[in-house]
């Protein structure tokens, strides 16, 4: 692919020139965004890369903002979010942005991952990418779970006890890693106060590790539909303008469903009770997370055991950075799997129905019905991809991208 | 090093170099590690917050059969002034029968060892994951147990603040207490 790189470009603005023969930002633009070539069959399903990193730089940029008009302490942390919404010349729409900007960060991230699997994108020599890529949904959780804490809502207080008490959990030194993270006896002002510094210093970190997400992506481009290498010029166009149009165009449709929110129905995927401030004595009748969390949520609950509970639920994320040696078929792209094509829809509508479990309260059906979903998910990545990979009989590839394109195109 | 049979010079004296790597490793892991610690130990809870240790509670207003819930180290603390009942029930229930065997008798003693069954003070807090159970007021549900519910995960406790079904590991925590008179109870 290299060779289709050409020879370095030649500025005739002489600023430019000057600047790039000492710093060559601009050679480095040219060479990965311009030139870079990329295989001319993406659907829309590579958007998602591009809506999420402006999801990240909206993000940021509200959160500045909004962090100019917050105060971390307890007695004034509510009211200085209610301020924001009510005094502060366009402060309704600034959190209203920030605010549903996580839920379509995340719906965004969730889309992308599912392209990821399903196009088998995490396969060799895209692995390192893939676990970069789980490190930034990582962060991306934490950076999430201590923001909704930020406006000490009666739900911020108490997602911040449920979840911090997760680590109680861990044997013998569980309850002193608690008292740690709290930096006192229960979630109070020292917790506020860390958690404020840490979601303002986590989005920066989740720049630098979309960063090495690119750097690794540009190693060896990116994959397509047909899961193939590009063998040559006739399977790859330019990233510019080809792509940059592409993803302009994804990013204004998914801009003007995340308006459609912020601007008809802006509590619609909050909770009402986090519009009571938090009291420490009494905790609301049915805690639940933010939706993005929910399939994790129903997970910890499925298990009847405290300790168990808490490593299914991490285990549930550990397995995705594992699953590029899990997965043990050669074929990266389910369109030439005919059997893990329906297993990875079976897992799609799992995890809703895990989600629609840790929504609901853990009485009555949903406790059986969360733990076979569990255990489905676990199934899923644990035992029936490496057994799959052996078993099953993929579909004839086609010989080239090229190829595959405009056999479609004329049949 | 001096028994080694390489030459003097020094050149492919392995074991010199080697151990000289490890310690200068060793010594800079030292240093990492004094100059963490400091960074670690500041999330630890402040003089102030620690200093916040304890409180005092007139019980005399409490009814049989009453509870109240009072603010200690920012967490709840139920006091439930039980019934004969109660009591009864609490002291009834085999130890077999407990995730977390405990005695009712040993909830009920005060840090100068004198048991009061009527009496029994707790945090409110699950031992699953931190909420606040409820049946410390009236008409809230208590639980199949007669005790407290926790509504977060479903965890059930007796009448002396056991588990005895859910997810959560411990029974309710009992904090330190001594009964100063009667009715005046210094918490911490």
């Amino acid at each position: 692919m290299a060779s289709s790189h050409g020879t370095p470009p030649v500025f005739t603005n002489k600023i430019v020139a000057w600047i790039d023969y000492r710093l060559p930002i601009f050679s480095y633009i040219e060479k990965e965004y311009h030139t870079f070539p990329t295989p001319r069959n993406f659907n829309y399903f590579w958007n998602f890369g591009a809506i999420a990193t402006v999801m990240l730089v909206l993000m940021i940029a509200t959160g500045i903002v909004l962090a100019i008009n917050y105060t971390p302490y307890v007695t004034m942390a509510f009211d200085s979010v209610e301020r924001i919404d009510r005094d502060v010349p366009q402060g309704w729409l600034i959190r209203d942005l920030h605010m549903n900007g996580a839920s379509f960060f995340f719906i965004a991230v969730y889309i992308h991952i599912f392209r990821g699997m399903y196009y088998g994108s995490y396969k060799a020599p895209r692995e390192l990418l893939w676990i970069l890529g789980v490190v930034i949904f990582l962060l991306m959780m934490a950076t999430a779970f201590m923001g909704y804490v930020l406006p000490w809502g009666q739900m911020s207080f108490w997602g911040a006890t449920v979840i911090t008490s997760l680590f109680s959990a861990i044997p013998v030194v569980g309850d002193a890693v608690v008292t740690w993270l709290w930096g006192g006896f229960s979630v109070g002002n020292p917790t506020l106060n860390r958690f404020y510094a840490l979601h303002y210093l986590l989005p920066f970190i989740i720049v630098a590790v979309v960063a090495l997400h690119v750097v690794a992506l540009h190693v060896h481009g990116s994959n397509n539909p047909t899961g193939i290498d590009p063998k040559g010029p006739q399977d790859t166009v330019p990233f510019h303008p080809y792509y940059t149009m592409k993803d302009g165009f994804g990013v204004v449709v998914f801009l003007i469903v995340f308006s459609g929110f912020v601007f008809f129905a802006p509590d619609y995927l909050g909770h009402p009770d986090n519009y009571i401030p938090a009291d420490p004595l009494v905790t609301p009748a049915h805690i639940v997370p933010e939706w993005y969390f929910l399939p994790f949520y129903a997970i910890l609950r499925a298990v009847p055991d405290k300790l168990g509970g808490v490593i299914a639920m991490f285990g549930a994320i550990a397995v995705l950075f594992i699953l590029p040696w899990l997965d043990t078929s050669r074929v990266r792209s389910a369109t030439f799997r005919p059997i893990y094509k329906w297993f990875m829809m079976v897992l799609v509508v799992d995890v809703v129905v895990l989600g629609l479990c840790g929504a609901n309260p853990p009485a009555g059906f949903w406790i059986p019905l969360s733990q076979v979903a569990t255990l489905y998910y676990f199934f899923h990545f644990l035992i029936l991809l490496p057994i799959l990979g052996k078993i099953e009989r993929p579909l004839p590839l086609p010989p080239s991208i090229a190829d595959s394109v405009l056999k479609k195109k004329a049949g | 090093m001096a028994s080694s049979s390489v030459p003097a010079d020094g050149h492919g004296d392995h074991t010199r170099r080697d151990f000289l790597m490890v310690a200068t490793g060793a010594l800079g892991a030292v240093g990492a590690a004094a100059v963490a610690w400091p960074f670690i130990n500041n999330l630890n809870p402040a003089a102030d917050t620690l200093a916040l240790a304890s409180v005092e509670v007139n019980v005399k207003p409490i009814e049989v059969g009453q509870a109240i819930t009072v603010s200690w180290r920012g967490k709840p603390v139920f006091i439930r002034h039980r019934t004969a009942k109660d009591i009864k029930e609490a002291e009834a229930v085999p130890m077999s029968e407990l995730p977390d065997p405990q005695t009712d008798n040993a909830r009920v003693t005060d840090t100068a060892k004198k048991v009061r069954p009527e009496w029994l003070i707790m945090i409110g807090v699950c031992t699953h994951l931190g909420c606040v159970p409820l049946g410390n007021k009236p008409g809230q549900d208590k639980g199949p147990y007669g005790g407290w519910y926790c509504p977060c995960h479903g965890s059930a406790y007796d009448t002396s603040g056991r588990i005895r079904k859910g997810p959560a590991p411990l029974n309710l925590a009992i904090p330190q207490y001594l009964f100063l008179s009667d009715s005046l109870v210094r918490i911490g």
